[in-house]
């Protein structure tokens, strides 16, 4: 009994209830003839999809720069590494890996100009990051028209130059990696190997890097700025360092879910991508400054399982477009769950 | 001067904050015109004394106060410090609390201006009335008259050196015609020596003219040389209520820190050093609350070296401006290389180590467990408790930090349920001793420890002081100890230097008598202290 209270208190209620409710949707898929094997592979999907996005939240919560609201920065880093790609017509496996290298400088230099910003305002970084994040994707937006991309498949047909909204992958590099090794079962159930490696490599090399020496010190730059300074840690250092390697990632991310999804998508898309990765990592049991890989794997699951079966599953039942209200509730609620029990390093 | 019936009469009063006693029936008058010395060391009970005097709020929410207060033969009770200004208290606060922005005139009037009624009264009362500058102007004029100063009325506050910023509130309750007692905490700290000669020939004028005075300060000669009586208090209680004839500074030292005269305690005994290993020239710190002016002093190989004075002279601002957490400048040398300032891991990996007195805000990493703690620094400095992995990942030495940990935990007898336990699961001395553990693990050379024994209990007070203790002796490790705590600073050092006023008054030997601390605390030099 104790054991299971303590496991409770660890694991948290808000994840508990989330996690029977996604049982419930399961258990009720069938009866609303929502069929179980695709609801499953969609998930799968879906997990791989996002979970290099939420793993970009992880260095900044260990740093102590909170949750990335600006990872718009990293999204837009890795468009423009997708766009080149397309331009310089990189094709299959060397477009997609094109993609994430075009994307590294462009990360590095915003992410390193990211991070000054942020070393200026120590304690206000999530809500300067939002509105960071908010002002540059409207900045890229007059840049997508003016940057001289003249690709016939992504450039406006009747101007022949500015891209458009929403380009297709189609012919370069779509699912590169979702068909890799790729296992099918049935008509419906595609168990996505590829896509699932390489999360769980860069999952690995996360893992690794928090256990050097380097990490480490993050680690305590979040924990205790002042422990860390006293012990010879360049606070300042440690936070840009966490900031370029979570602007990285998020560009590997959105690379990495637009191979999967099928379409590089331009303009204000990379707003509301922000949300769900911050939301995904809070539901994992994340605080804003402590995060662990277990928090990545457990929040994508459940909440892109929220995500894919709530539409099929409520819809079905209760024959209303509900899903995005109910996505919608859940990720701001889960944010906001988590920024009203802020708890500050005990001092 | 002094006769008649008392003016203030505070009888048996005792205060305690949860059980921690910190006035034990204290009793004393104040007559009219009469110039009361208080002196006491820090915590010994003055500023919770003037704040039951003061009526603040404090005191009544942690349950008042025993004893009495008279003033003028009737019992008060303050409800609030406006009660008090009613009935005639004035009290000059050691911070300067005047509106910057207002001039001399503004601040001394502030509240109780001159005003006529305008025809706006009529409608919307006595908020609407006009002030009266002139009158005002006159008001601060006469009251800086009174104090025998030269103050410019219309001179902005955030113009004016400091001395007339403390002339200026003095002015102010001067200005208030009911103040009969006037009580200044520390009214000279801040003012150079010329400003504090004009401010004891002011208070001396003020009190020919019948307004009585307690004056509080660590300055003993200025205490000696304007007070009428002198009250010493000592970890509450009134040690001394003495008139202010044939006693010198010496005999109010003693008074004043003297726990128990006579019986030392333990003392280390007296070692000879061969060579100096640490030189300190002409440092300075901003470190705010405890600034280094200009600091020199030696320290010897194998030495312990204590830095001792009152909170606030500077004495934490040495350890914290070497080990690079504040700016700081000046020439500082180990073993004959060049410390740089400012660079905490340069001055780290000189093998200099850091005990800090914050021991929760920089000590600790509260979250983290105890291996982190105690490896984190020897990880980040040294590079040890680390492996490599596939030869190029070098990767935290889980294995060997719980090593690391297991020895401390031991060898410190710290308490806890284990090495992954979190830092803020322990007592305050066992953190302390984490502290210890963190630094003795980069096997340091030199070593500062800052305020040990701070907020932790006797018995692990004298497990730290052991453990110090200990490795000096075993390891020949230098350790620098700033406390506020003489007795202990007295038991394990084989020097101690004591700072005033941001610069060392003077460097004695521990067996030296407790009188020639205490004035070398109250701004003596070490020639006065010695000779007094």
């Amino acid at each position: 009994m104790r054991n299971l209270k303590t496991f409770i208190q660890d694991f948290g209620w808000p994840r508990i209830i989330i996690f029977f409710f996604l049982v419930a949707l399961f258990v009720m898929a069938p009866f609303v003839r929502v069929r179980l094997d695709a609801s499953v592979s969609d998930v799968l999907n879906r997990f791989g999809q996002n979970a290099i996005m939420v793993l970009a939240m992880v260095p900044m919560i260990q740093s102590g720069c909170g949750l990335n609201f600006g990872l718009a920065l990293g999204l837009v880093a890795g468009l423009l590494g997708a766009t080149l790609s397309l331009q310089l017509e990189l094709h299959g496996m060397l477009g997609f890996l094109g993609a994430i290298v075009l994307a590294a400088p462009f990360s590095i230099i915003l992410g390193w100009f990211y991070a000054k910003l942020l070393n200026k305002v120590k304690g206000e970084e999530m809500t300067i990051a939002m509105y960071v994040g908010f002002s540059f994707i409207m900045f890229m937006c007059i840049m997508w028209l003016v940057l001289p991309y003249n690709n016939p498949t992504m450039v406006w047909g009747y101007a022949g130059k500015g891209l458009r909204t929403t380009i297709s992958v189609e012919n370069y590099w779509l699912h590169i990696l979702n068909n890799f090794l790729a296992i099918k079962i049935g008509q419906f159930f595609v168990f996505p190997t590829g896509l699932l490696l390489f999360v769980a490599l860069f999952a690995f090399l996360m893992w690794l890097f928090l256990r050097s020496k380097t990490g480490t010190a993050m680690t305590a730059v979040g924990s205790n700025p002042d422990f860390a300074r006293a012990s010879g840690v360049d606070v300042d250092k440690m936070r840009t360092i966490s900031v370029i390697i979570s602007t990285f990632l998020g560009a590997v991310g959105i690379i990495v879910y637009e191979q999967s999804f099928g379409f590089i998508q331009l303009y204000t898309a990379p707003s509301p991508m922000v949300f769900p990765a911050v939301a995904a990592i809070l539901i994992g049991g994340a605080s804003i400054n402590k995060a662990s890989m277990a928090n990545v794997l457990v929040g994508t699951i459940l909440f892109q399982g929220l995500l894919t079966m709530t539409p099929s599953v409520i819809n079905s039942l209760l024959q209303t477009d509900m899903s995005e209200v109910i996505r919608i509730i859940v990720s701001n609620g889960m944010i906001l769950y988590a920024l009203t029990r802020k708890v500050k390093v005990s001092k | 001067m002094a006769n008649g019936s008392p003016l203030l009469s505070i009888e048996h009063v005792s205060k305690d904050f949860y059980g921690n006693v910190v006035l034990h029936d204290v009793s004393f008058d104040l007559r009219e015109g009469e110039i009361l010395g208080l002196v006491g060391e820090n915590g010994a009970g003055k500023t919770t004394l003037m704040h039951i005097l003061f009526g603040m709020p404090v005191i009544t929410e942690t349950g008042g106060f025993q004893g009495s207060i008279k003033i003028g033969g009737t019992e008060v009770h303050f409800l609030s410090p406006f009660d008090a200004l009613d009935a005639g208290l004035g009290m000059v606060h050691q911070e300067f609390s005047l509106i910057p922005g207002f001039t001399t005139t503004e601040n001394i009037v502030l509240n109780r201006e001159s005003m006529r009624a305008s025809f706006l009264n009529d409608v919307f009362g006595d908020r609407m009335s006009v002030l009266q500058r002139d009158k005002m102007r006159e008001r601060a004029q006469r009251a800086i008259g009174k104090l025998g100063v030269e103050l410019k009325p219309d001179m902005l506050v955030s113009e004016m050196p400091v001395g007339h910023k403390q002339f200026t509130e003095i002015a102010r309750e001067i200005d208030r015609k009911q103040t009969r007692i006037l009580i200044l905490d520390e009214p000279t700290a801040v003012l150079t020596e010329s400003e504090a000669e004009v401010l004891l020939q002011t208070l001396k004028r003020l009190a020919s003219e019948g307004i009585a005075i307690i004056f509080i300060s660590h300055r003993l000669q200025e205490v000696l040389a304007i007070a009428d009586r002198i009250v010493v208090l000592r970890d509450g209680h009134a040690v001394k209520d003495t008139v202010n004839e044939n006693i010198g500074m010496r005999d109010i030292a003693s008074w004043m820190v003297g726990r128990s005269l006579g019986e030392g305690g333990q003392r280390s005994e007296a070692r000879s050093f061969a060579e100096n290993t640490f030189k300190v020239q002409h440092l300075w710190v901003d470190m705010p609350g405890e600034t280094v002016r200009d600091v020199s002093f030696e320290v010897r190989k194998g030495e312990i070296f204590g830095i001792g004075g009152l909170a606030g002279q500077g004495k934490l601002g040495i350890p914290n401006g070497i080990m690079g957490l504040f700016p700081a400048g000046g020439e500082v040398v180990l073993d004959g290389k060049a410390v740089p300032l400012n660079a905490p891991a340069k001055a780290l990996g000189m093998g200099m180590a850091f005990v800090s007195e914050d021991r929760r805000g920089v000590g600790l990493l509260l979250d983290e467990s105890l291996e982190w703690n105690i490896a984190f620094t020897a990880i980040q400095v040294h590079g040890q408790y680390l492996k490599k992995v596939f030869g190029l990942f070098s990767q935290r030495d889980e294995k060997a930090m719980e090593e690391l940990c297991q020895e401390y935990v031991k060898l410190l007898d710290i308490k806890c349920t284990g090495t992954k336990q979190k830092a803020k699961e322990l007592s305050g001395g066992n953190q302390q001793k984490v502290c210890l553990a963190k630094a003795f693990a980069i096997k340091p050379r030199l070593m500062f420890v800052s305020e040990p024994t701070r907020g932790i209990d006797v018995g692990a007070k004298k497990l730290v002081l052991d453990t110090l203790h200990h490795y000096n002796r075993d390891f020949g490790t230098t350790i620098v100890m700033a406390s506020s705590e003489l007795e202990e600073l007295r038991s394990i050092c084989d020097r101690i230097a004591i700072v005033d006023e941001g610069k060392i008054a003077g460097i004695l030997p521990p067996t030296a008598d407790i009188s020639e601390f205490g004035l070398l605390m109250s701004g003596a030099t070490l020639e006065e202290a010695v000779n007094a």
